[in-house]
Order: C-alpha cells, then structure tokens, then sequence
C-alpha cells in the first residue's frame, strides 16, 4: 500500500458486526467506518452495545459474525497488529496497588516493548500529560479514583498508539475531574489521535466530537457529525419563551402555532420543540406579539448531545 | 515522535520478561508473602522436631549412637512431609493467578499488551515456581539436621528436591489451568485442589481397590497359569507418594507390579521406574493443561486469509 492509500484508510471499518451470547444478541449487525484523527463520540444506553463493540475492537472479544478492522487490519487475524495500534481504557478496570505510578508505566511500557531508556524519557513525559507529575512516587492505591482514570489514560499512551477507545473515561469523576478528563482528551485531539469515546461525558465533550454514533439493541440508529444528525431530525431546534402573565392563555396559543412540536413548561417559561426553521420561528413571535403577549424573552437554546440522543432513542428520529 | 517502529523488540533491553518481573516484585512486596515463609518453615520444623525427638526417644538411645536407618526414616518422614506441604501450596499460588487478575479487573489491559498469551501463561507459572522453589530451598537448614545423624546421601537430597520442582511445575500448570478456564478465583481453586487430592488420595485408593481384585482373580486361577504382570502398578504410578518413594526405594517398583500367588508372592517386574512413568504421564498433562490455558486465554483469532 502506498502512502496515499494509507492516508485514506479509514482507521476503525467494521461490517456486519454481530456479538451473540447463548440467545442474547448484543450486536445486530453493526455498519461503521471512522475516519482516521476523528473524535468519535458512541452513544446509547446501558446494555445497547457499546461495550461489546469496543472490546471487539481491543482484540477481548471474538465477533460471532462480520468483521471488524483497526488500520486495515481484522481485529481476529491479526489481533498482534491491531493491539500495537490500539490504546484501551475499559469503563470498570483495576490497578497493581503495590506499583508506584511511575512502575506502573514501566511495566505497561516493557510489555509494549519499550526499552528502558525509552521508557526513562517517556514515563515523565506521560505523567505531566496526565497531571500527575507530583505522584510519581506514590503507590497506586494511594491515589484518587480520578488520579488512576489518568494514570489509566497515561498507560493508553505509553505506546504511542493511532486510536484510543476510551469506555466512558468519566464514569465515577467528580465535575473537577471531568473537567481536567475534557481538558486532556482535548490535547491528545490536537495530537491527531482517533479517538473512540463512549457516553456520560458526552454532553460535555460536545464541542471536541467530530462525530456521533448512536446505538440501541445492538444496532446503530444515527452516525454522522451532530449539526447532520440534528438536521434529520424531526425537531429542527429548541426554542426558550419567557412570557409576563397570562400564562394560561400563552400556553394554549403556543399549543395550537404551526411547527411546535412539543411544548414543556418549567419556572423560568417553556421549552418548545420546533420543527420550523428560521422563517417559521421569526413568525413564531410575530404571531405572539401580535396576539398581545409580553414577550420578555425568545432565544433559541444549544441543542446537546444529550438532547439528540434522547431524541432519538425515544424512536422520534429515524434518523438513518 | 514515532515509537511504533521499536515494537517487535520485546523485552530486548529487559533483563527479564516484564509480566515476570511484575509477578516478582509484586509478589515479594506483600506481607502475605512473608507470612506464608513463615508459617510454612513453622510447620516444617515443627514436623522435624517432633520426629527426631520421638525417634530418639522411641529408640531409647538419646542420640549418642550413630543409627543410619533411623536416619534414613526421619529424613523419609520429613521428604513425604515436605511433599504434602507442596502439595498444599501449590494449588493455592496458582490457583487465582488468571482468576485472580480477572477479578480486579487487571486482566483486559493485560491482554491489550503486545505480550502473547503464552508468556503470560508461562510468566505467571514460573513466578509461582520461584517463590515455591524459594520456600523449599529455605528448609534445606532443617534437612540439614538429618545430616548430622548420616544414612542419607547427598544425590537423594537433589533427587528429592528435583522431584518437588517437579510436581510444583505438574500441580502449578493445573492451577493454571483451572484459573484460566474458570472465572471466580473460588472455583478454581476447589477444582484444583479436587484434582490435588485426586492425584494424591484418590489414585492410591483406586491402586489398592484395583489390586484387590486382580489378587482375587489370580487367586482363582490355577497355579502356571496367567499373568505374572500386574497391570495395576500403572495406577499407583499415577501417585506422587509412591514415585517419590520409588526414588528412595527403587525396589518400590517392582514390588507393585508384582502378583500374589497361592504360592506366594511370583516375579514382578515394572516396565519402568515408578517415578520415571510418573513424570512421563503428568509430563504430557501439565503441557497440555498449559496448552489449553494459553488457547483459552484470549479469544481465538481467524487464520489468516
């Protein structure tokens, strides 16, 4: 394969990807392709897969039928290949507590077959990636669920690999922890790293993903980049109306307006599920002021991940 | 920076394998480790002094006179007691040594690793090993009071202490074995020592049942005639016990192969030595019980199109 080639291969293409257990199917034939230096964000329940497909992808799991490959390379003929170009985070792991931090490295570096004196240059370089500079004599045990999700990621990296799959990284993290979690995951994307992140952070990460993929039951509803998914959707935008008095009468004329979809009161006003686009909402508020309501506000709210994600898994989207 | 390109030199700049490495130091920094020495020297010298003692006592002679045999029988007692203790021990290293890691969760970014299957089976076997091979080594001092009494010969000592490494190496690859296939720690360890007992009891009672019958089948038969082989040597070749007891006594073997006549006991011959047939058999178990935890490791991957 020539150099062109290789740039364009996609860095994780799986086909037809079926998992089954005894009975239980939890992959129903799964179609994916990830561009290499995407940030892949994969989305769904618990149960709907997700899991099951990264580990089939880390080389842990043999798929019952399809394929899946890493860099043009199956993940069950060549498992060998496919490992040195994987960085595998799973979302429950354990830690050797009796390694310091810096020995845990050099153990993960050594099986990776980094020589030492590699290792010697490599392992600070990591830890101050990860923020943990000042551990680097401290046993594991003693460190922070958070301190070891980051000494997990260094331990992703000590082999410099192309794609990290990373099983919901922020899983247990307190806002602080996500945060520095957000805030690293962002410079191994300025790396050029691919990067296949599931769930909880999600909502938080929405402005690094490049792309969303969203499963339930073991198939995949949505794959594309959020503003495409959005736009397939049946809710076009969320719109936010704060009205003063007659609160009543306000909302049973929003009730009856062309393109609202669903209308949900909270305390500060309602949030309309808009099937319109900018035409339609400009006549939204005409219509209100004209109807003699005292519009104190009319914006139109960030559409999340989340948001997207619950739109389509409560079956509303069909979005593929 | 590319460091992909060092990939496929593994270990070359490590002095040993880095699972290895790991299991060592791991293991040599756990109180529990210490403490299993401890206890383990306990037992043995325990075991010791209460069989000196008694033979001194027993004889009557308060150890002024030089008595090889009742040597020979304290050194005997404390190699057969020494066995049992390995016995004990090995299933209980390497019993969770896989299940183990599994359970806290270690064993996934293990497998992730470039280290192939059969260096983590094998790593995770010989650490268990060195540390049993240590504990052995530490009772030398006790065998050494045997010494004092004379009767036994250097080149017993090493064969005794060769046929421990053995069965370490024969109980530890079935620990491996079960720790591998089995996911809970617990079951392995029970399936283990199942198998440990089976090796150690259950093959002595089946010898002894077994030569019951072929007696009385001999029995009925008229004298000339028949067999003057008995097949049921084979079973008891299958006993750690009685190899061990064939390197001690080498007329051990013959003597189970041996048949009981009206007129007494006929000729018996062993095809081999029981502790040479011994360690054929559980030679080919323990490589397959390792093959096996090597192919169920990982998943098993397609062949190459």
């Amino acid at each position: 394969m020539n150099e062109q080639t290789l740039q364009e291969q996609p860095m994780i293409e799986i086909r037809g990807l079926v998992k089954q257990f005894g009975s239980f199917h939890a992959l129903e034939g799964i179609d994916l392709t990830i561009a290499k230096g995407t940030v892949f964000g994969f989305v769904g329940p618990n149960g709907a897969g997700k899991s099951t497909t990264m580990a089939i992808l880390a080389t842990l799991m043999a798929p019952s039928s399809g394929y899946a490959k890493v860099d043009g390379y199956d993940v069950s003929v060549n498992p060998h290949e496919v490992r040195k170009r994987i960085g595998y985070m799973p979302d429950f792991f354990g830690v050797y507590d009796q390694f310091k931090t810096t020995e845990y490295l050099h153990f993960y570096g050594a099986s990776y077959g980094i020589p030492k004196a590699e290792r010697e240059v490599l392992i600070p370089q990591l830890l101050e990636l990860v923020n943990l500079s000042d551990k680097k004599d401290a046993y594991v045990d003693t460190l922070s669920r958070g301190m070891k999700q980051r000494l997990c990621l260094a331990r992703c990296l000590v082999h410099d690999p192309e794609l990290l799959i990373l099983d919901e990284p922020a899983s247990g993290l307190d806002p602080r922890a996500r945060i520095e979690m957000r805030e690293i995951l962002k410079e191994l994307k300025a790396m050029g790293k691919t990067i296949i992140i599931s769930s909880h952070i999600l909502p938080e990460l929405a402005e690094m993903v490049d792309e969303i993929g969203v499963i339930e039951h073991g198939s995949m509803v949505a794959v594309g980049n959020v503003a495409d998914i959005q736009n397939r959707l049946r809710v076009k935008r969320f719109l936010h109306v704060r009205l003063l008095g007659r609160e009543e009468e306000a909302e049973s004329f929003l009730r009856d307006q062309p393109y609202v979809n669903r209308l949900l009161r909270d305390d500060k006003g309602w949030q309309i599920h808009f099937g319109g686009h900018d035409e339609e909402q400009a006549m939204l508020l005409e219509s209100l002021m004209a109807a003699g309501f005292r519009v104190v506000s009319f914006s139109e709210a960030q559409t999340n991940l989340e948001d997207v994600f619950l739109e389509i898994t409560r079956g509303g989207g069909g979005a593929e | 920076m590319r460091r992909n390109e060092t990939r496929g030199r593994l270990g070359r700049f490590d002095l040993i394998n880095p699972v290895l490495d790991k299991e060592i130091k791991l293991r040599m920094r756990s109180p529990r480790t210490m403490w299993t020495l401890f206890f383990y020297l306990l037992a043995i010298g325990f075991l010791a002094f209460v069989a000196i003692y008694l033979t001194q006592e027993l004889s009557g002679r308060n150890g002024a006179a030089f008595n090889p045999e009742q040597s020979k029988m304290l050194f005997y007692f404390l190699t057969m007691a020494q066995l049992g203790l390995v016995a004990f021990m090995a299933p209980g290293l390497t019993a969770g040594v896989i299940s183990g890691e599994r359970e806290k969760q270690t064993l996934n970014l293990l497998l992730t690793t470039q280290q192939s299957s059969a260096t983590i089976i094998i790593s995770k076997l010989l650490s268990s090993l060195s540390f049993m091979v240590l504990i052995v080594l530490s009772t030398i001092p006790i065998y050494s009071m045997v010494f004092l009494y004379g009767g036994i010969s250097p080149k017993q000592l090493v064969l005794v202490f060769l046929f421990y490494l053995f069965i370490m190496l024969t109980l530890g690859s079935i620990g491996i074995f079960f720790s591998t296939l089995l996911k809970r720690t617990m079951l392995s360890v029970i399936s283990t020592y199942g198998v440990t007992l089976f090796i150690f009891a259950g093959t002595a009672m089946l010898y002894f049942v077994m030569l019951s019958i072929t007696t009385n089948y001999y029995y009925s038969q008229p004298a000339g005639s028949g067999s003057t082989y008995n097949w049921v040597g084979h079973i008891i070749a299958m006993n750690p016990v009685a190899a061990l007891m064939s390197i001690l006594e080498p007329s051990l073997s013959d003597q189970v192969f041996m048949v009981h006549r009206n007129a007494g006991p006929v000729r018996g011959e062993a095809p081999m030595p029981l502790w040479l047939e011994f360690m054929l058999a559980y030679t080919i178990i323990s490589a397959i019980a390792l093959w096996i935890a090597v192919r169920k490791l990982r998943p098993v991957s397609r062949r190459r199109r």
